[in-house]
Formats: structure tokens, C-alpha cells, sequence
């Protein structure tokens, strides 16, 4: 979801590069900066982006990049050729750019789904049934009838998705009343269960697999450093690798958590409705995700970033936020995770038997709402705090753009490859065609953005694709491709 | 069935393809998206057949052992006439992408050749149809089991890698004469490409007996390449510089900066 920031960035950058080229025509002398502009804003534009095309109106028109009116209408032909070829090059540039910021979400999105198939494919604990379930999904799927399943399935998901509504408006809420150090601490506790908590019972599960002997003590200085190091990288300072790493790290382990508690056909429909959400809260009027962006607008402040996954270390030097510690002024999505997290991961941890399934399901409800609106709109307003006004001309940073993508996406495209693996039949053609799918999905999504501008979900169409092609291989492709396997034929 | 003829069996189905995918693609990132767009119309042609095949099978006679091979052979010629059908929309695809682009950017050079995409999209489909073939094999050989305990060929394993291997490279070699042909409106050679996949698809339905089905195979996958290296631009003169390192596009090419 996140990916709409992407987007939307691409495309403010190309509008903010269209308002310029009437100046450049204009002006001769300062042909070369709209030049340097264009090239920096389309290496931007396929960064993180906004919300909203509105903003990039706000958010150059703030920075005083230049005329934000369009007016200025080309007096003859000659400025007319001008523009166009400003255009033409951003287009050509974006599409290269484009490419590029696609191969650097390829690239994690790929990795993420490899460490949680590889999982689920030897450690077999998430695998099992153990019979837990999380407090959000209260209704077996053991069922007698097909009917009672079916029933149960919904209901489950329902509530689930419930949930998360009633989470995203939590953190509207919170965030229009401007409890941040709420919205951080919550974050910050978060984060903190999941590094230290999940990744134990992850490393436990993976020694048990292959049977290695193992100490508590050199297991909890393990941990602890993990944990420590994870913390930092990801809420404060760290090297580049090492933070998307981490990111990565914890995708894959919520993941993982999601396949090993949701049953089976709560989890199909649970990824069908969250596209369906994503896809409502991005795009309608009075959507949650709209909303938060509008009151973040208005207060022309940025919106706490939730966990998002970044290509490129992003300085937010400028960043007028009187709220927060200047710890908060770096980089990508870090420090600004904890305050979505926060208010999420509430007052859970009371809750019943399960010996994981309290933390889980407080990890859940967060990671659920986390999913919603925010992400995009985060990126969105440190975008707009970011344009080139606001710092130096960004000739240099061409290359440095990053692109940004929300870890919600993450988790739920490895959820779904990971979840064809564990229970489809057809075993790995079934897993690599999910995978190609979502794929496509991603490079569909990104292609959308940039030919229509404005903010996009990132999930609906790679579910989608997902979705259908998971059901599709499983039950049609799998018997013709094992019937030619036997005979040994090929096509 | 160990490591061993795991590792061996993957590296023989898929070294040739990994080797082209690392040293010629996976640096573009143009490259690498048209790659999985290829795939992805691979699947969608053989997400298509099995459908028809599927509902044929569910209203045939199920019992009758025959009727079920012919219909099986019958859902193999189409699932051929369908992936060239889809390699056909893909081109087309292609072409409208990037006149759109040309005519966009005005320029002469465009971001990435119809050539190059012929061999990129060949490559696509390859792997995915490779995949598709060989991965639950070779995920079975990594397990316990003896082959062929019931009387069938020992070679099973090591015959589908070579075949695997030939069909990855021979879908490369059908792309780029394919999309050539296309490009220069020589539909003969389309009707070529068709009948020799057709030709290699028919050839594997003697399988137990690889002699007969290997080996043909082999010469039409050198045959297709020797064609496909001389529509792409080869010649002898060329290879001949190339080799022996004096090819001055080619040390051009490679100390361009990047």
C-alpha cells in the first residue's frame, strides 16, 4: 500500500516537472535547472510517493519550487517544441527510472517470499495444526459440513477485517487528537515484541527441525543481539543492507505467523477482502486513508510513517515537526514505525491460553490496521516535505531514490505465496505461479501509477492475480501437468 | 535419489538458462521485467489449455485408458498451438509498447530492442515451461525412493533434465526466430517455428524410449540455433571475430561505461 506513495511521488514529480516546463520556455537561463529537476524528479517520481495529487500541488507550491499555476501559456511554437521535448525526455527517464525502482522492489519482494517458502517448506511448526487460533479468528474450520466451514470462514473474516477498521480509525483518531507519544510508544512496543518474541520461537522451531542441541545462554545472547541490533536499525540509525534486512526479516515472520494461525479459507477470503479494503480506503472520498492525509494536509506536518521497506538511506532534514525528537529527522521509514504500531498493539497481551497467542494477536490487530491507509500516506507527506526546495538540487540523488514500499504489501504477498506452498497439492507449480503472479501484479500496479497519477493501492491487483492463479494451477493445471509427468510428456 | 542427483539434475536442467539469465540479463531491469512478463503469458497459455483439457476429461469416459491418452495427447497439440499463440500476442504486445514509446520519446534509439526482446521473451517462456516440467521431479529426487522399482526405465530423472535443458533453449531459439519472422513478415518461418515445437512436443510421446526422443531432440534444438544465430545477426565472420577477441563492438560494448 505504500506503493501509492511511490506512485504518487512519480507522478507529482512529473507534474511538478509539466508546471516547469513553461517556466523553461520562458526563461532561457534556467533551462538547466528544470533539466536537473526533471532528471531528479523522475528518479523521485519512481520513489516513494504521496497521497494525492493534491499534494504535490501543496507540496511544491510550498516549497516554492516555482509557479505552481499552470498559466504562463506558451507564446509560439518554438516554447511549445521546448516543453515537449522536457516532456518526452521525463517520459524516457521515468520509464528507465521506472524499470529500475521496479527491479528494487522485485528484488525484496522476492527474498521475503524465498525466506518464508523455504520455512514452511522444513520447518514444519508452521505447518501444524495445533489447534490454537487467534482471538480474531474465533470459529474452527474443522468443521462436519462444507456449509458450516464456508459459514465459519466468513464470519471469521468479518471480524477480522472489523478489526482492522476499527484499528485504522483508532489511529485517525488518535492522530487528529495529536496523541503522538501514544502512537509512538505503542510502535516502539511493538516492534519490540516481534524482533525479540517471534524471532525466539522462530529460531527454536528451526533447531528443533534439524535437531541441533542448543544452550539457553548462548540462545539469549543470540536474541538479544538481534533484537538490540533490529531495534536500532530499524528505529534509529543503521546501515542501509542491514535495515532492509531486517525489514525483510520481520515481513517474513508476520507472515509466517498469519499462515501458521488463520485456517485455510479464512485466509483466501481474508486476502480478498483486505484488497477490497485497500482498494476503498485509497480511492473513496471519505475512505480512512483519504482522511488521514487530508488532516496531515492541513496541519502540513508529516504523517507518521509506518513500517515501510526503503531502497535509499532519506535524510528528512527539513521536516518542520515540532512534536518529535530530531531522532525522528532520519532515515526511511524508521524512527516513524513505532507511532503506527502503537496504538494498535494494545491491551492484549491478557489475553487467552494460547502461549503465543497473546502477542500474536496483539501483533495481528497492529499489523492488520497497519496495513490500512497509512503507508501511502506517510510517504506521501515526507515526500512532499522532501521536494527539491526544500534542499539542495538533486542532480546527485538521481540514483539515490529510492523507491518505498509499505511492509503490509510484503507480508501479504509472502502470505499468499506461502500459504499456496503449505496446502496446495500441486506443490511448487502452484508456489511459482503465485509468485509470477503477484509479480506481474506489482509491475501492473506501478505501470498504472505512472500512466494515471494519482494514488493506487498495491494490493487488489497482485491478489488478484494471485488469487486466481493460485486456484487455477491448483485445480486445473495440477492434473494435467501430473498426468504428463507420468507419460513423460512434454509441452 | 540423493543430493547428488538433485543437484546434478537441476544444474543440468536449468545451468544453460541460469548462465544466460546472470551474465545477459539480470543487469537490465527492462530486461529482467520483460523476462517475467513472459513467463507470466506462458502461464496464462497453459492456464488456458488445462482448462480446456480439464472440462474434456470431465465429461469423457473416465474409466477408458485410451480415451484418457488421446485426450491427453490432445491437450498436449493444443497446449503448443496456444503458447505460440500466446508468444504471438506478446509480440504484439511488444510492438505497440514500443512504438507508443518511440513515437513518445522521439528519439531513434529506443530502451530496448525488438531483438532483444525476442530473446528475452524466448527466455521467459523457457523457464517457466521448464519449471513447470522438471521442479516437482527434481523436488522428489532430493527424497528417499528407488527409481524405476516397478520395472520403468532408471533414467527417469536424468532424462527429463536433458529434456528440460533442450526445451528452455529451444523456446529461446523459437522466440527470437519467431519475433524475426514477425518483424520481417515471413510467415513460413512462423509455420516453422509451430511445427517444430509441435514436432519436439510429439517426439517425447515415445518417452520411455529416450533414444528416439532425446537425440531428434538435439538436432532440432541445434538446427533452431544455428537458424536462430544467423536471424539474429550472426554469421560465421562474426563468430569467428568474437572468438578469437577481435570483435570491436563486442570490446566496445563491454568497457561502455555504465
Amino acid at each position: 500500500m505504500a506503493n501509492n506513495a511511490e506512485d504518487i511521488e512519480n507522478n507529482m514529480q512529473n507534474q511538478q516537472e509539466a508546471n516547469r516546463s513553461p517556466d523553461s520556455t520562458q526563461k532561457p537561463q534556467e533551462t538547466g535547472v528544470p533539466r536537473a529537476r526533471s532528471r531528479g524528479g523522475s528518479a523521485a517520481g519512481a520513489g516513494a510517493g504521496t497521497g494525492g495529487g493534491g499534494d504535490s500541488g501543496g507540496g511544491g507550491g510550498g516549497n516554492g519550487t516555482g509557479p505552481e499555476q499552470n498559466g504562463q501559456p506558451p507564446a509560439a511554437p518554438t516554447p511549445r517544441v521546448v516543453e515537449r521535448e522536457e516532456e518526452e525526455e521525463d517520459e524516457e527517464l521515468t520509464l528507465k527510472y521506472g524499470a529500475k525502482h521496479v527491479i528494487m522492489l522485485f528484488v525484496p519482494v522476492t527474498l521475503c517470499m524465498v525466506v518464508v517458502v523455504a520455512t514452511i517448506k522444513s520447518v514444519s511448526f508452521y505447518t501444524q495444526n495445533d489447534g490454537q487460533r487467534l482471538i480474531y479468528t474465533p470459529f474452527p474450520e474443522d468443521t462436519d459440513t462444507v456449509g458450516q466451514r464456508a459459514l465459519n470462514s466468513i464470519l471469521n473474516a468479518t471480524i477480522m477485517i472489523t478489526v482492522i477498521i476499527v484499528m485504522t480509525l483508532v489511529l485517525v483518531m488518535l492522530y487528529k487528537y495529536r496523541c503522538y507519544k501514544v502512537i509512538q510508544g505503542w510502535l516502539f512496543l511493538s516492534s519490540l515484541l516481534l524482533l525479540f518474541f517471534f524471532s525466539y520461537i522462530y529460531l527454536k522451531e528451526v533447531f528443533k527441525t534439524y535437531n541441533l542441541a542448543m544452550d539457553y545462554i548462548t540462545l539469549a545472547i543470540i536474541i538479544w543481539n538481534f533484537g538490540v541490533v533490529g531495534m536500532m536499525c530499524i528505529h534509529w540509525k543503521g546501515p542501509l543492507r542491514l535495515q532492509q534486512a531486517y525489514l525483510i526479516m520481520i515481513s517474513a515472520l508476520m507472515a509466517l505467523v498469519f499462515i501458521k494461525y488463520l485456517p485455510e479459507w479464512t485466509a483466501w477470503l481474508i486476502l480478498a477482502v483486505i484488497s477490497v479494503y485497500d482498494l476503498l480506503a485509497v480511492l473513496c472520498p471519505k475512505g480512512p486513508l483519504r482522511i488521514l492525509v487530508e488532516t496531515a494536509q492541513e496541519r502540513n506536518e508529516p504523517i507518521f510513517p509506518a513500517l515501510i521497506y526503503s531502497s535509499t538511506m532519506v535524510w528528512l532534514v527539513n521536516m518542520a515537526d515540532t512534536d518529535r525528537p530530531n531522532r525522528n529527522s532520519t532515515e526511511a521509514a524508521s524512527p516513524q514505525q513505532e507511532p503506527q504500531e502503537a496504538p494498535v498493539a494494545s491491551p492484549v497481551p491478557s489475553s487467552p491460553s494460547q502461549d503465543d497467542g497473546g502477542f500474536t494477536q496483539s501483533w495481528v490487530s497492529q499489523q492488520e490496521h497497519r496495513l490500512g491507509p497509512l503507508q501511502s500516506t506517510e510517504e506521501t507527506r515526507r515526500e512532499i516535505q522532501q521536494m527539491p526546495s526544500a534542499r539542495p538540487p538533486v542532480e546527485e540523488d538521481d540514483e539515490e531514490r529510492g523507491v518505498k514500499l509499505g511492509l503490509g504489501d510484503f507480508i501479504f504477498y509472502s502470505m499468499l505465496v506461502g500459504k499456496a506452498s503449505a496446502t496446495a497439492s500441486g506443490d511448487w507449480n502452484t508456489t511459482l505461479a503465485c509468485f509470477v503472479a503477484i509479480l506481474i501484479g506489482l509491475c501492473l500496479t506501478l505501470l498504472l501509477l505512472a500512466i494515471f497519477k494519482k494514488a493506487l493501492p498495491a494490493l487488489p491487483i497482485s491478489i488478484f492475480f494471485g488469487l486466481v492463479f493460485y486456484f487455477a494451477t491448483d485445480n486445473l493445471v495440477r492434473p494435467f501437468m501430473d498426468k504428463l509427468a507420468l507419460h513423460q510428456f512434454y509441452i | 535419489m540423493t543430493a547428488a542427483v538433485f543437484f546434478g539434475c537441476t544444474f543440468i536442467a536449468f545451468g544453460p538458462a541460469i548462465a544466460l539469465f546472470l551474465f545477459t540479463i539480470a543487469r537490465e531491469p527492462l530486461r529482467v521485467i520483460f523476462l517475467i512478463a513472459g513467463a507470466f503469458f506462458w502461464l496464462v497459455s497453459l492456464l488456458l489449455s488445462s482448462l480446456v483439457w480439464f472440462i474434456s476429461v470431465q465429461i469423457s469416459n473416465k474409466e477408458s485408458a485410451a480415451q484418457q491418452k488421446g485426450l491427453l495427447i490432445f491437450g498436449v497439440v493444443l497446449s503448443v498451438l496456444l503458447q505460440e499463440t500466446f508468444r504471438f500476442a506478446y509480440y504484439k504486445l511488444l510492438k505497440k509498447a514500443n512504438e507508443g514509446l518511440l513515437t513518445l520519446s522521439q528519439e531513434e534509439t529506443m530502451p530496448i530492442s525488438i531483438r532483444q526482446l525476442a530473446y528475452v521473451s524466448g527466455l521467459g517462456f523457457g523457464f517457466m515451461s521448464g519449471a513447470f516440467s522438471v521442479v516437482n521431479i527434481l523436488a522428489d529426487s532430493a527424497g528417499p525412493g528407488t527409481v524405476g522399482i516397478h520395472g520403468d526405465s532408471q533414467h527417469y530423472f536424468l532424462s527429463s533434465a536433458f529434456m528440460t535443458m533442450a526445451i528452455i533453449l529451444l523456446h529461446m531459439f523459437w522466440g527470437v526466430v519467431f519475433f524475426d519472422a514477425c518483424e520481417k513478415q515471413r510467415w513460413w518461418a512462423v509455420g516453422a517455428v509451430v511445427i517444430s515445437h509441435l514436432l519436439v512436443s510429439c517426439l517425447t510421446f515415445q518417452n520411455p524410449e529416450y533414444v528416439a526422443s532425446l537425440v531428434p531432440t538435439y538436432v532440432i534444438l541445434f538446427l533452431m540455433g544455428v537458424w536462430a544465430f544467423y536471424s539474429a545477426g550472426g554469421s560465421l565472420r562474426n563468430l569467428k571475430l568474437c572468438l578469437t577477441c577481435k570483435d570491436k563492438d563486442l570490446l566496445l560494448a563491454n568497457h561502455r561505461p555504465r
